[in-house]
């Protein structure tokens, strides 16, 4: 069997490993021997959860430059380590900084780059991705047409498992050779975004989000969003309003999310918008202009004014559960 | 080296308009180029390679903006907005055989291309196209120009030959400095673009566009194309497009009837 590649961040938060990382082992283990790629600490806490998803082999670096320059360390640790187990596949999360290493590692190892990876099945010897396009609008499945795939993987491509028989992890210890240029772009320093307690948008089973029509008034988005244990959302006419953070920009130029239920109040439903919820399962609108284009794919449609029927959709929730 | 004169690349790239109905065609399913405008996300980059040559006197101080597309013919369309902007000169590549390119042959021509400009300061890109959409390109850019790379910049600051930008991560706003030459990527926060006016317009017919071929930049043909990418699309299908389900209008119990209709969802 050969090695599939899951890299794996532990400069941020040591110790721990993300459900998109349990999701990714899931998935190297389905098409074959999963080999975990750790930037930072390698702490028994980590390998104990690691050989748990059927991790026997890790390689590991905690060279300081990982953390003190922009992506390209990374993805210089990760393409020497691939080089050196001769991986077929590189799976990693679909973060930006995801993206970017995947990236460099196709440069690196003249390998196909796949990002945004919806699903992901072994198929005859390669790996299959499955892809929105064009703001959603379409489905693609590609391939690495290389030797070596690399695939960034969105949230919930796959269920997470652990192994049916844990693994005891063997480290190895990289010396990851730098490029020059890798060591140009210097982090100079790191101010930590404020955490909402929330779900994350790209986890969140539902997403209420808000726009223009919320008027600078988070309030009543927030109040559904905590009562159905949603993450919020916003348009961007909302994030550029300064009413929210930009980090909860749904649409084209921000997250491209596909929850269960997503629940659009006061957004016009232009197509920057459409392009980062329209793969959603169930949608709902509330906006009060009953020509807004959000109305033409919501499954239900509300005409009428979010600072009523909101509160009042909390209220018989909790009625409801009462 | 003190605030001299500079030589910037950004890339533009003429895109299907998403406001029209947008498809994949052909045995590759490639992209249908019909009704294509200039990139909305590439006017930002263009923004922030003038917004910093101002500052150092424009066009008149001996400053180089170049715009740079990859595409057929129509492609030049894109330079030409460019130029009505501000860009000072084109470099449109076109060739047949770049038809289908994946980002791995986009990035490895836009590289040779690049470098036929000589001593470049700056490489700045949008932060991803509207069709493609991957945003992996300007970081295999960097990696073959052997550029330092700050991505996603959400502003940009230059002073000398130090560029700082901030980066905005979920988790972290970081500041990232390099020395130049280096690649920036843009985000949609980093500044207003600004549009063409009717002076533009009219110098805009003056400026030079160079057409060249990948011979010309002694790029092997069968290393881009649908021959040269290191991805396939093994299928592909619109999705069907989504209706509009029950709507109805507030007369004093909507947010009941939406309660009603998530539970019978299971969604509750």
């Amino acid at each position: 069997m050969s090695a599939i590649v899951v890299y794996i961040d532990q400069l941020d938060a040591p110790g721990k490993l993300s459900t998109t990382a349990h999701q990714l082992l899931t998935l190297a283990r389905t098409a074959g021997e999963p080999v975990a790629v750790v930037a930072g600490p390698a702490s028994a806490e980590l390998l104990a959860e690691l050989g748990a998803y059927g991790v026997a082999r890790v390689l590991q670096s905690e060279q300081p430059e990982l953390g003190q320059f922009l992506v390209a360390p990374k993805a210089d640790l990760v393409a020497q380590a691939a080089a050196a187990v001769a991986a077929s596949a590189v799976l990693l999360d679909n973060s930006a900084a995801g993206k970017e290493i995947a990236a460099r590692v196709g440069v690196a190892l003249n390998a196909g780059v796949i990002t945004d990876a919806v699903s992901v099945v072994a198929d005859g010897g390669t790996l299959l991705a499955q892809k929105s396009v064009l703001a959603g609008s379409w489905t693609v499945q590609a391939r690495a047409a290389s030797a070596v795939s690399v695939i960034s993987v969105k949230a919930h491509a796959v269920e997470a498992a652990p192994a049916p028989e844990a693994a005891v992890p063997a480290v190895e210890s990289v010396e990851v050779a730098f490029a020059p240029a890798s060591l140009g772009a210097r982090v100079v320093s790191r101010t930590p975004r404020a955490a909402s307690g929330r779900p994350e948008l790209e986890d969140a089973r539902i997403v209420v989000a808000g726009g223009r029509g919320v008027d600078g008034d988070f309030t009543p988005i927030e109040e559904l969003a905590d009562v159905l244990g949603a993450a919020v959302g916003a348009s961007r006419a909302a994030t550029d309003a300064g009413w929210i953070s930009h980090a909860s920009q749904v649409g084209q130029t921000g997250k491209k999310v596909s929850p269960q239920l997503y629940i659009s109040v006061g957004i016009s439903g232009a197509i920057q918008q459409k392009a980062g919820m329209q793969t959603s399962k169930l949608i709902v609108a509330v906006n009060k202009d009953a020509e807004s284009p959000i109305f033409e794919i919501a499954d239900f449609g509300i005409v009428g004014d979010l600072f009523k029927v909101l509160p009042q959709a909390v209220e018989e929730i909790k009625k409801r559960r009462a | 080296m003190e605030n001299s004169a500079l030589n910037i690349v950004v890339l533009v790239k003429y895109v299907p308009d998403a406001q029209f109905d947008r498809h994949l065609t052909g045995e590759a399913h490639t992209i249908d180029r019909n009704e294509s405008i200039l990139s909305e996300l590439d006017e930002y980059a263009l923004e922030a390679a003038l917004a910093l040559t101002d500052a150092r006197g424009g066009a008149k101080g001996g400053n180089t903006v170049t715009a740079l597309t990859l595409g057929p013919a129509a492609a030049a369309a894109a330079v030409k907005k460019s130029l009505q902007i501000g860009a000072t000169q084109g470099l449109h590549v076109s060739d047949e055989a770049l038809a289908g390119s994946d980002a791995s042959a986009t990035s490895l021509v836009l590289a040779a291309a690049v470098k036929s400009l000589g001593n470049v300061d700056l490489v700045i890109t949008g932060m991803a196209s509207t069709d493609g959409e991957t945003s992996i390109v300007p970081a295999q850019l960097a990696a073959r120009l052997g550029l330092p790379q700050i991505t996603f910049a959400s502003s940009v600051e230059l002073d000398g030959t130090t560029v700082t930008a901030r980066r905005d991560g979920d988790d972290f706003s970081e500041e990232i400095q390099a020395t130049l030459p280096a690649l920036i990527s843009v985000t949609d926060q980093a500044n207003e673009p600004r549009y063409p006016n009717f002076k533009g317009i009219i110098a805009a017919k003056k400026k030079k566009v160079t057409t060249v071929s990948l011979a010309d930049l002694g790029v092997a043909p069968d290393a881009v194309g649908l021959a040269g990418s290191l991805t396939q699309v093994a299928a592909a299908a619109e999705r069907p497009a989504r209706t509009a389900g029950t709507i109805i209008t507030d007369s004093g119990d909507a947010g009941i009837q939406l309660v009603d209709f998530l539970a019978a969802q299971k969604l509750i």
